[in-house]
Order: C-alpha cells, then sequence, then structure tokens
C-alpha cells in the first residue's frame, strides 16, 4: 500500500495537499489541468522532492526522506529516458548492473527477452537516436519490467505520439503492469486515456490531489472542480 | 515555503569531496604563493624609480594596446558581417588562432614583418624612406594589437549578427540613412559590448609578458612583469622581485574587478558563420571601405604567419639537439597540464565553481611563480623543478577557459540525466563512465586543446626558473633569438606553430570522433 499522510508541498506561489493511499497493483489515471501538480505528485512519489509536511510509506516503511535511489520506484519521464550515446542493450543493462560494468550472458539474455517482449526483436545494437518516439516508448518499457520494481510512475511520457500509437502504448503499460504486479500511476490531462487504462483516478486540482475514484463513476457524474477542467 | 532540493548523484558526498578538495588545491595553489610573495615582499618601502616607471609603462602599453584594438575592431567586424565573400568564413575561424598562438612565434612573425630586416623597412629604404624600429612601446602595442583585434573583432561580430534581422528589415523599409542606422543601431551595441571588450584587453595586456620580454626591454620599455624577472634572474634580490609581484596583483586585481563588472555578455563568439541579410551599406563607397578594411586586417594576421612558415622550413634542418630536447620538454609540460586542468575543471565545473576560478585570471604568472619560488626555496634547488612548476602554473592558467567550456555542458547534462540515473541507481562510477564522460566529449577535447596549445606556446614561468638544461621550446626559440641565431630560431618557431596548432587538432578532433548525439 502506498500512502501519503498529510502531505504538503509549495509550488511557486501555490501549494499542493495529498492525503490518499493506492492499492499494490492497481492502475491509476491522475487526471487535472496542467499546473495543478500532476508531475509534483509523481516527484514526492519518486523521491525528487520532499515534502515541507506529511509523510510518504509504502508497505508500512517510511520514504519520506529516502532519496529516489532508494525508493521501490522505476519512472517515465516527459523525455529523456534514455542515454542517447549508448545502445539499446547498455540502456537496458544499467537496469541490472547499475555500477555499468558489461552485463554477463545471464544478463544478455534476460535482456534480449526484455526487447522481445516489447516488440524490438534484434534492435539491441540500435542507438535510441535511430528509434521512433513509439519504439524509444517501448525501450524504456523494457527497461521497466527488467527493474521489476513495484510501483511504476509515467509522467506523461506519451504526450508527443499520435492518438493511436498513444493507445498502442498504454495497451503495453498495461501488459507490463500487470507483468510486474505493479501499482501504476498515469499522470495524464486525457479523460479517455484515464477510461481506457486506469481502474480508478487521482483528481489534482485547486491544490488538492483527492482520494482516488472509481474512473467510470467519477468521469460520468463529474465533481465540479473536473467539471470545471472538462469543460 | 519551496520544497527542499534533493541531490541525485548516486553518491552525493563522494561528489561533493571531490568538488571541495578541487576546490581546497586550488585555493592553496593560488593563495599560498601569493601570502609566500605577501610575506617576502616586507612592504613597499623598496620601491625604486624605475618600478614606478615599469608601472607607468604597463598602464600606457595596456591602454592603448586594448583602444587600438577596440577601436580598430569596430570597421572590421562591420564589413565582416555585412559583406559576403569567399573564405570569410575561413578568415572568421582564423581569427580564432591567435589565441592558441604562441606569443614567441608572433613575435617572430611580426619582426619578420616589421623588424629591422623586415618586409616593411625593406619597402621603406626602397622608397629612400626613414626605417620603422618594432622595439620599444610601439613594437608592443603592435603585439598586442595582433593577438586582441582578432579576440575583439569576433565578439563585435557576434553582437552584430545577434542583432535581430528585423531591425535592418525595418531600417530598409523606413530608407535610414547610413547616419541614422549607426546612431540607432549599431552605437548602443558598441556601447554595451565595448567597455567589457576593453576592460578584458586592458587586464590581458597587463599581464603581458612574453612580449614585452622580446620586443620591450630597457628603462622606458619595461613592464612590471619583466621588472619581476629581472629582478629574479639579473638582480638575484628576491624580496625586489616580491615587492614588484606584489605591485603587479594589486594592479591586475583592481583592473580585474573592474573588467569583471564590465566584461557581461562578451563572450568567445560562437556560430559565426550565419549570415543575416543586410541591405545597408551596398553603396559603392561602402564596399570599397570593407573591402579595404577586411583586405588590411587580412594581411595583418596572415602575413606574420605566412613569414614564419616561409622563413621557418629553411631552418627545421638546423634544428640541434638542444631544440629538439627543448620540444620534448614542451610536449611533456603540455600533455601534464592538459591532464591536471581537466582533472581540475571536471569536479569544478558548477556555477561556483567557475566563479572560483576566475581568481586564476586575475592573477599573473610570474607572481605565482615568484610566490612559488620563496616557497620552495628552503627545500629545493627551485631550478630542477622548472618543469613541473610550469605544467602546474599553466594547468592554473588555463582553467578558467576549460571551466568555462565544460561547466554548461556539464550542467545540461546533469539536469536532462541525473533524475534517471537516480532511479537507475547509477553509481558515482557508473554515472561518470558512461553518462558524464560521454556526453561531455566534445567540451573536453576543445578544452584539452586549448590548455594543450597554452602550454605548448608559454613563454612565462618558465623564464623564472628554467637553467641551460631545462628549457622548453618557447624558451629556447628566445634563446637563439637572443643570440642572433635567427634561421634557427625562424626553424624552432614553425615547429613550435607545428607542435602547439598540431596538439590542438589532435585534442579537439579527439572529442568530435564518433561523438554522437
Amino acid at each position: 500500500m502506498l500512502q501519503l499522510d498529510g502531505v504538503e508541498i509549495g509550488m511557486g506561489t501555490e501549494q499542493l495537499r495529498a492525503d490518499l493511499s493506492l492499492h499494490p497493483g492497481a492502475r491509476v489515471a491522475v487526471l487535472g489541468p496542467s499546473g495543478a501538480g500532476k508531475s509534483t505528485l509523481l516527484d514526492i512519489i519518486a523521491g525528487f522532492r520532499v515534502p515541507d509536511r506529511g509523510h510518504v510509506s509504502w508497505d508500512g516503511i517510511d520514504l519520506t526522506d529516502a532519496l529516489p535511489q532508494g525508493r521501490p520506484v522505476s519512472i517515465l519521464f516527459q523525455d529523456g529516458n534514455l542515454f542517447p550515446h549508448l545502445t539499446l542493450a547498455r540502456n537496458l543493462g544499467l537496469a541490472l548492473r547499475p555500477d555499468g560494468r558489461r552485463p554477463d550472458a545471464a544478463s544478455r539474455a534476460r535482456i534480449e527477452a526484455a526487447l522481445d517482449r516489447v516488440g524490438l526483436h534484434g534492435l539491441g545494437d540500435r542507438r535510441p537516436g535511430t528509434l521512433s518516439g513509439g519504439q524509444m516508448g517501448r525501450t524504456a518499457l523494457a527497461r521497466v519490467l527488467l527493474q521489476d520494481r513495484p510501483v511504476l510512475l509515467l509522467d506523461e511520457p506519451f504526450a508527443a505520439l499520435g492518438p493511436a500509437l498513444k493507445t498502442e502504448m498504454l495497451a503495453l503499460v498495461g501488459d507490463v503492469a500487470a507483468e510486474l504486479g505493479a501499482l501504476t500511476l498515469l499522470v495524464t490531462h486525457d479523460p479517455a486515456d484515464a477510461r481506457r487504462f486506469a481502474e480508478s483516478v487521482v483528481l489534482v486540482a485547486e491544490g488538492v490531489a483527492h482520494p482516488p475514484a472509481e474512473t467510470d463513476r467519477l468521469l460520468d457524474d463529474p465533481p465540479p472542480a473536473l467539471r470545471a477542467y472538462l469543460g | 515555503m519551496a520544497a527542499r532540493p534533493v541531490a541525485l548523484t548516486a553518491a552525493p558526498t563522494t561528489a561533493r569531496i571531490a568538488t571541495l578538495s578541487a576546490a581546497g588545491i586550488l585555493a592553496a595553489l593560488t593563495l599560498g604563493p601569493i601570502a609566500a610573495v605577501l610575506w617576502r615582499a616586507g612592504g613597499l618601502g623598496a620601491v625604486t624609480p624605475a618600478d614606478l616607471d615599469a608601472l607607468r609603462f604597463t598602464l600606457v602599453q595596456a591602454a592603448l594596446s586594448a583602444g587600438f584594438s577596440c577601436a580598430l575592431a569596430v570597421p572590421v567586424a562591420r564589413a565582416l558581417a555585412r559583406r559576403r565573400f569567399v573564405g570569410r568564413g575561413a578568415l572568421v575561424a582564423l581569427m580564432g588562432a591567435p589565441f592558441i598562438l604562441p606569443v614567441i612565434v608572433a613575435v617572430m612573425g611580426l619582426i619578420a614583418l616589421f623588424g629591422q630586416a623586415g618586409l616593411v623597412n625593406g619597402a621603406l629604404s626602397a622608397l629612400g624612406l626613414p626605417k620603422i624600429d618594432i622595439y620599444g612601446l610601439h613594437g608592443v602595442v603592435v603585439a598586442h594589437v595582433f593577438f586582441n583585434l582578432p579576440l575583439a573583432v569576433r565578439i563585435l561580430l557576434q553582437g552584430w549578427l545577434d542583432l535581430p534581422a528585423e531591425r535592418f528589415r525595418l531600417a530598409a523599409s523606413l530608407r535610414l540613412t547610413p547616419w541614422a542606422i549607426f546612431s540607432q543601431l549599431e552605437w548602443p551595441l558598441l556601447r554595451r559590448l565595448m567597455p567589457g571588450a576593453f576592460a578584458v584587453f586592458f587586464v590581458i595586456c597587463l599581464t603581458s609578458f612574453a612580449v614585452a620580454l622580446t620586443l620591450g626591454g630597457g628603462p622606458r620599455a619595461t613592464t612590471v612583469e619583466l621588472a619581476i624577472y629581472q629582478a629574479m634572474r639579473f638582480e638575484f634580490d628576491l624580496s625586489h622581485a616580491a615587492t614588484l609581484a606584489l605591485i603587479q596583483l594589486a594592479l591586475a586585481l583592481v583592473a580585474g574587478w573592474v573588467a569583471l563588472r564590465l566584461s557581461r555578455g562578451a563572450g568567445l563568439g560562437t556560430g559565426l558563420d550565419r549570415l543575416p541579410l543586410r541591405w545597408d551599406g551596398q553603396g559603392p563607397a561602402a564596399r570599397l571601405t570593407d573591402s579595404a578594411w577586411i583586405a588590411v586586417a587580412g594581411a595583418f594576421l596572415l602575413v606574420p604567419l605566412a613569414l614564419v612558415v616561409a622563413r621557418g622550413v629553411p631552418g627545421l634542418v638546423l634544428l640541434g639537439a638542444d631544440t629538439w630536447r627543448a620540444a620534448g620538454h614542451s610536449l611533456g609540460v603540455a600533455l601534464a597540464s592538459t591532464v591536471l586542468c581537466l582533472a581540475w575543471a571536471l569536479p569544478l565545473a558548477r556555477p561556483r565553481g567557475a566563479l572560483l576560478s576566475l581568481a586564476a585570471i586575475a592573477i599573473s604568472p610570474l607572481v605565482l611563480g615568484t610566490g612559488l619560488f620563496v616557497i620552495l626555496r628552503p627545500f629545493v634547488n627551485p631550478f630542477t623543478l622548472a618543469l613541473p612548476v610550469t605544467a602546474l602554473v599553466n594547468a592554473l592558467m588555463a582553467l578558467p577557459f576549460a571551466l568555462r567550456i565544460i561547466t554548461p555542458a556539464a550542467e545540461s547534462t546533469r539536469a536532462d540525466y541525473a533524475r534517471l540515473a537516480a532511479t537507475l541507481r547509477l553509481t558515482r562510477g557508473a554515472w561518470l563512465r558512461l553518462v558524464l564522460l560521454p556526453r561531455l566529449r566534445r567540451p573536453l577535447g576543445f578544452a584539452a586543446g586549448l590548455t594543450a596549445a597554452l602550454a605548448m606556446g608559454d613563454l612565462g614561468v618558465i623564464a623564472l626558473f628554467a637553467d641551460p638544461q631545462r628549457a622548453t621550446l618557447p624558451l629556447q626559440v628566445y634563446r637563439l633569438m637572443g643570440s642572433y641565431q635567427m634561421e634557427a630560431a625562424a626553424g624552432a618557431s614553425l615547429l613550435l606553430l607545428i607542435l602547439s596548432f598540431g596538439l590542438f587538432v589532435l585534442f579537439d578532433r579527439g572529442g568530435r570522433v564518433r561523438a554522437s548525439a
């Protein structure tokens, strides 16, 4: 269980409060207007920002002051998810060998398998610059598979993709999350993404990250804050 | 109110320790010699009238050099900004070359052009006109203009090209007169850039030693730096040298502080190939003036270099064992300086590290050298350490440039990838080896090239420390000149030119090869 207890954080002149808990393995969309604090919420969970007040915990263990590298979290950013000067295999290898040494035969087999799993068979020697946006997203998801952590955060990594490709990628995220049994938080500003991907929605609006609500029920009968956003 | 930022590199403490110790060693190596100078000088009581003459000459030549460099740069930069011609790109690129050109090589070239037996005097005497003399104040100023004019042109050209093209379009559609264009568009630019450029050149010329050593000298053309050298080498008066070093230090600190205040916006000048369309200055008179300025400036820069090559080729066969040994010493010094400088620059490549390194700009090599001499003398014979001290001082001198080149790229690499590295739990070693160094290949190569070339061509602290067994190549050229072996000196100059530019190209290319985006 991921818990945010009385979390408060300043964002410039605004303030974000969060008091919520999320179940392991759940698929959650983080929805709200831009600037409301969706990415900030993810930053707090990933450890890139420390809240001014309150606690973050996973399975009862307090993570509030843990460094990002000490958290059970993998994350896909909007961009810059791969090191452009390393091959895909080297990029993926870092998930298995954080000391940067060359992976052994067993690890290489796992890297191959992960690339196969996301539909990039035999592309291990390519560099990210030679890939399409969708292929880069797939590579990053292959690395998530190798990282094998119980929480997966996605900070709009597919925002630049076209609608069809985005749907495809969300399906793949769903598969990866199911395979890992990971709690998955997907930041989006598109309610259709939420309906397609998530069983529940955390609404971030007007300075509050609300507790999760069932997706269809929330979107069919939006509360005032969400209605203002959806228009 | 704002959230606490989180340190993201894998092992923040080791990174901090590296940065702090690099900064500590830097501070000890600059402040230590200064403290030694202060202690040894024992006040300003020993200042002689000759020292005051040296101070006056230093200020006058620096002001004249900076003034001429800036004033002449205006028409040249303007001509380059609004003319297109074959070879324009090459000429602009060449304007960057004097930065890594060994001073002694340039001096050889200028002597070949303006010297007693030079081209200009040959033409003058053929016309029955009196000869000119390159030695003294005007020779020092000419050499300084040779070095600083190209830099001034590049700074101005950058500013000119940064002016929005829309303004020239507007000026054309309003049919503004040339005077209106100058006063409305160009004069504000000059007022913004010129004070900083002038101040930077003034400081550079204050600490110029090799030019004064070769073209100055005598009671009427001695700089403070040269006086330090003379006190050490000829009077064997260490406390007099320290007193002079104190004067030089005060001078450079005040001028450096002023330059810093004024020099915002004066970059190294990149991306000068792009040429916005301009519609002004298309009359025949403007074309003629522009062409004349480009031709004169080009000749002033190119002819001395061409003469070094032309006169050096026959001299190459005259190179003796001494010269080759000196070349070996210089290569060793250049490589050691490069390694030292980069080892310093990497941990200091942070915004505050750049600030710290500015301390090194204001301090002259001869002040540092004097201080190190004072510190070393009780323990060893300082002359045996001539080469290591030269390598060290050159690394210090190149550090500000290396930091200016490396820091922006290091900062953006951290901004782009530190979070990713954290979630991947990369170790400090993997971050350095797999991310930071590969991402910094190009700037590291460029910085290494500059450092190596500067150290290769340096004729400063080595003159203080050297004995006959431990000359570097620039010092060897100076000695050959001093003993009137001009052909051998010309050959050694060409060798020095080849080695300096060769090292630069080698490192710079090395950074570009296989450096994929």
